[in-house]
């Protein structure tokens, strides 16, 4: 069978057309949001909101309640929580991130440990899909897409329609605030976005490996772009060329998912890594 | 009524007060230039002109008209800066974003705004370069642009000449010259007191023990004025004849005076000769004025 009638065939079942067009969509979000987490020294934040969202799913999961409404809210409240703590804050930023993250991996894994779920399979198998996205893209539903499908469109449209004001907000919140950017409001939103984004990238990629999602394309595109709207105009589409790259090499070799989207993020940045300094000199 | 108006203001952080009393009334198309030691309080003064930092005690309000119209901010710069990818033109259109209000598109008006202040500060021909390249003096600039981009009545200038060359310093004090001129008000907080007296119509001095409010010519007949000239003069030394300011002999207001000279013989040095008798000719100007109107 030749390769394009193997892709044929793969392409012919929904779960896999399910499986591109989220993974589409979440990493465009993912690649928007990305320059503007690395702008203002937010990197790690993925990380430890994706283990935020880890714990809050295996609750969700002790629980019996469907993982996305526990961990979206959730998250969504940490990352706003972590965002806005300003300098007032008891602990600082990355500690508190450090703290969040291995705090709610260590109590995810436990209630998992505790109270295995009866109807599903092993215990590691569930654990490895929500660290390292191994099965759980190839497993959505309709309604996962279509939830998918809401939540990126309004997360594009908020970065369409604020552009200008999230640029301002990024680059001198001082100066923000003195034009009459109401920067606090727009920090809430950048920080329930970070919030969105993050769980719904742990579809594709796992928690584990969530920054190559998100912080992987924004600082390739800053290798070789100077201007702003450039970079964000580049990171986005990095991001999603790698996720589809990724996610057909996982078809194709039968690779898990999340590592095959991350090991294609970290070549592209080599390759931007290596124009930007061709340019340079 | 006035364009600032300060009564017996206090300003405090978690750590405890940075600055009391402090009281002034500051009139349209004034420059005034906040000096004083590091700590005093001067930035955060700043800060609460734009109610970016809150009041602890007292009274500051700024006309309500000036703050319909925009105030233009150029304040410190921040790390983050230091790496950020942005074009000279997306800085400077930032500055439009009163204008702008919720539409998310700019407008052609705020374009054409971001153009003339690119050309008036001299960074057209750079427009699209990306800021993290460029030289300490055109940084400001940028930045400038943006500010007067904000800009109605007021001008709100947050050390605009730190880390700058000599000459970038001279060219930086021109254009924030040409817009006093031209009716806009002046606020800087500067450590920079020989400009200060050269340029500015009023002196704000904030210190731990004295302050002090007033005209420039009050302001270098106090001891305070004469002491500060004398101890701060030493720190420009590297780019001014270091001999007249280091004698004992002159007094506080001889030494302050030297200053516009010395850029006249920094001119002698390849620097812009123009700019330095400008500033002389500007200070005379400003000097009359100011006699004028006590009389």
């Amino acid at each position: 069978m030749s390769l394009l009638e193997q892709l044929k065939l793969y392409f012919s079942y929904d779960f896999v057309r399910f499986a591109f067009v989220a993974g589409v969509l979440i990493s465009l979000c993912a690649g928007l949001l990305g320059v503007v987490l690395v702008l203002k020294r937010y990197s790690m934040i993925g990380d430890g909101l994706s283990h935020v969202a880890f714990g809050a799913m295996a609750v969700a999961a002790v629980l019996g309640f469907a993982p996305m409404t526990v961990a979206l809210p959730v998250t969504v409240a940490v990352a706003v929580l972590l965002l806005l703590a300003g300098e007032k804050r008891l602990i600082k930023g990355d500690s508190a991130i450090a703290m969040l993250s291995a705090g709610s991996l260590a109590v995810g894994y436990l209630l998992l440990n505790l109270f295995p779920a009866s109807d599903t399979g092993s215990l590691s198998g569930d654990v490895c899909a929500s660290l390292f996205g191994s099965t759980s893209m190839m497993t959505l539903s309709g309604t996962d897409v279509w939830l998918c499908v809401g939540l990126s469109a309004a997360v594009i449209a908020f970065f369409v329609l604020f552009y200008h004001k999230i640029f301002a907000v990024t680059f001198d919140e001082g100066f923000a605030t003195s034009a009459g950017v109401r920067v606090r409001v727009y920090n809430f939103l950048i920080a329930a976005v970070s919030g969105v984004v993050i769980v719904l990238a742990m579809k594709l990629v796992g928690a584990l490996l969530i920054s190559s999602l998100i912080i992987f394309p924004a600082l390739s595109a800053m290798r070789l772009f100077r201007s702003f709207r450039s970079v964000v105009i580049c990171s986005a589409l990095l991001s999603v060329a790698g996720s589809l790259t990724g996610l057909l090499l996982a078809l194709l070799l039968s690779t898990p998912t999340g590592a095959s989207v991350a090991v294609v993020h970290i070549i592209i940045f080599g390759v931007f890594s290596l124009l930007g300094r061709l340019r340079r000199a | 009524m006035a364009l600032i108006t300060c009564e017996t203001l206090t300003l405090a952080y978690d750590t405890g007060v940075v600055a009391s009393g402090v009281s002034f009334a500051l009139e349209r198309g004034s420059y005034l230039c906040i000096v004083g030691e590091n700590g005093s309080g001067k930035s955060t003064l700043l800060r609460a002109m734009l109610g970016l930092h809150p009041i602890s005690g007292g009274r500051l309000t700024v006309d309500p008209e000036a703050r319909k119209k925009g105030i233009g901010y150029l304040p410190q710069h921040t790390p983050a800066q230091r790496d950020f990818p942005a074009s000279v033109r997306e800085i400077v259109r930032s500055g439009c974003l009163k204008k702008q209000g919720m539409s998310p598109f700019w407008k052609v008006s705020h374009k054409r705004l971001a153009d003339k202040a690119m050309t008036r500060m001299g960074i057209d021909h750079i427009a699209g370069r990306c800021y993290r390249e460029l030289s300490g003096g055109q940084q400001q600039r940028v930045l400038l642009a943006r500010a007067f981009c904000a800009t109605g009545d007021l001008i709100l200038l947050d050390e605009p000449i730190a880390g700058l060359d000599p000459m970038a310093m001279t060219e930086m004090y021109g254009m924030i010259a040409d817009l006093n001129r031209e009716g806009v008000a002046v606020v800087m907080v500067s450590h920079d007191v020989s400009a200060a007296v050269s340029y500015a119509t009023h002196i704000l001095h904030m210190g731990k023990t004295t302050s002090f409010f007033g005209t420039t010519e009050e302001y270098l007949a106090t001891p305070v004025g004469k002491q500060f000239a004398r101890r701060e003069g030493g720190s420009y030394g590297d780019w001014s004849p270091k001999t007249a300011w280091d004698a004992p002999s002159i007094g506080g207001i001889l030494d302050v005076r030297a200053a516009p000279d010395a850029r006249s013989v920094l001119g002698a040095r390849g620097v812009s000769r123009d700019r330095g008798l400008t500033a002389s000719r500007r200070r005379g100007g400003a000097a009359s004025e100011r006699g004028g109107r006590d009389a």
